[in-house]
């Protein structure tokens, strides 16, 4: 028997709006698994690429409150399935941990004392926490069918300096976990280039052109499914699919799995359990 | 515009916002030949840097690029000389919104990014719908464009139908401390 998991969670604005399926999928999935989330009191908004572009202080703030919110909750390590949140929260503390006057000031300005640490997971690393010999042991449904690509996107693992997970140019965990599960994860020319991210309102275009390609070079090699960490990629490359196709004068059928979905229908979970009912494409020419 | 030769005030400033020393950059152009966006881009990567050193941030302020780039992260991972280029990007763009120089063509992104915090400052949390209101009243106000108020609409139901539209959005219990933060913010500092 696995000792259940105890993690601190920051969901972040997404999973408490319109990517409130991959809050589901993780839940479920995690849920199955034993690890159980104890959310952040009154987190607030990490400022995202909003804050980085305009206000620097803000960038560096904005994480921090949460930060110290986590210390005084007595939390030692958050998961924040969202890249965007935990690479900010990582840069910020990273940022307070080397400079000490920063740290004071930082932690007046959010009246908050800010301490170093919590340490800040990814969901990949939650599976690595898990152990993949564990999950392969768990798979009651394996995914032998599918063929995905896995999608890192920009901020699983850049900047490396910050979130100092995997190889920046060549990551290869998602696919590890995949194929613990029994999928055939295809090699892929992609895996690491940005779909648009926060663009998606501002410079629709950008998006679905960034997007289109990713989708593009996902099936040129094989692949019958993307797999995301991240709910920003998720929208660029599902809910806009069918734009990003028509700006490429293609047509793409490829249904987008966070990488939660995957490990929850390994283990036998539903596609409404899992909130995968929700996602816009469902693949099957549908 | 007045050109300025050697240092002017604006560089030392975005160093000091991005953590970089300008000066290390040899001009390989790693940053531009990966950059997603530099195909789009008035003056790419390697030359908003090569303008910094040689003084001109006039033109690197008024630049359209600083606000195509997606903040991808992939140049700053590049750089062979560790130069954050990234985070010189944010700089820039930071110092554009303050004086007023972004650039007319990529107005909307401004907008965006100003709406959004507007939108964090008064409830702690994205509100999505509200954030999408304001930012197409904002822009419709600036250009008058009908089909860019309504490009979005069809989405609408697309989304209620998946149990992803929230019409009331989440605000955070100590809304307090949040304005005090991003007040503060504002004034560079604490206190």
């Amino acid at each position: 028997m696995n000792p259940p998991m105890n993690l601190g969670y920051y969901p972040g604005c997404a999973l408490h709006g319109s990517s409130n399926d991959y809050e589901q999928s993780l839940r479920a999935c995690l849920g199955a698994l034993d690890v159980t989330l104890a959310e952040i009191d009154d987190w607030i908004c990490c400022g995202a690429t909003s804050a980085h572009s305009l206000n620097h202080k803000l960038a560096v703030a904005l994480p921090a409150r949460n930060l110290a919110l986590a210390h005084r909750q007595g939390l030692t390590e958050v998961f924040a399935p969202c890249p965007m949140c935990s690479m900010q929260l990582l840069r910020a503390g990273q940022a307070m941990q080397s400079d000490p006057r920063l740290r004071q000031e930082i932690s007046g300005m959010v009246e908050a004392e800010v301490h170093d640490g919590p340490c800040v997971l990814n969901l990949i690393q939650v599976f690595q926490r898990i152990g993949l010999d564990r999950l392969k042991g768990a798979v009651r449904t394996p995914l032998q069918d599918l063929k995905p690509a896995c999608y890192y996107g920009c901020l699983l693992v850049r900047p490396p300096t910050v979130v100092e997970f995997d190889d920046a140019e060549q990551p290869q965990s998602m696919e590890a976990v995949v194929a613990a599960l029994g999928a055939k994860p295809v090699e892929w020319s992609y895996k690491t280039e940005c779909c648009g991210a926060g663009m998606t309102m501002a410079k629709t275009e950008t998006v679905l052109e960034l997007s289109g390609r990713i989708l593009a070079n996902a099936v040129a090699h094989g692949a019958n499914c993307l797999v995301v960490a991240c709910p920003m990629c998720h929208v660029n490359l599902d809910m806009k699919q069918h734009d990003a196709g028509e700006f490429l004068h293609m047509k793409f059928d490829l249904p987008v799995y966070y990488l939660s979905d995957m490990v929850g229908m390994a283990l036998g979970l539903g596609a409404a359990e899992l909130g995968i009912d929700r996602h816009f494409v469902v693949g099957g020419g549908n | 515009m007045e050109t300025t030769s050697g240092r002017e005030p604006a560089i030392p400033e975005l160093e000091s916002l991005s953590q970089t020393r300008l000066a290390e950059c040899y001009q390989c152009g790693k940053c531009t030949a990966g950059c997603p966006t530099a195909g789009h881009m008035d003056i790419p990567p390697t030359r908003l840097i090569r303008l910094l050193q040689l003084g001109d941030s006039e033109s690197a302020l008024h630049a359209s690029s600083i606000w195509q780039c997606v903040s991808c992260q992939t140049c700053t991972t590049r750089c062979p000389k560790s130069v954050d280029c990234a985070a010189v990007m944010d700089a820039l763009r930071q110092l554009a919104s303050e004086r007023g120089t972004a650039s007319p063509a990529e107005r909307r992104t401004v907008v965006f990014q100003q709406a959004f915090l507007d939108n964090i400052r008064r409830h702690g949390r994205l509100n999505e719908i509200e954030l999408i209101a304001a930012f197409k009243g904002a822009v419709f106000l600036r250009d008058r464009s009908l089909p860019f108020l309504f490009r979005d609409a069809g989405l609408a139901p697309q989304l209620q139908k998946r149990r992803k539209l929230h019409l009331v959005g989440e605000s955070v219990k100590d809304r307090g401390v949040v304005a005090r933060i991003f007040a503060r913010a504002a004034k560079g500092g604490a206190q």
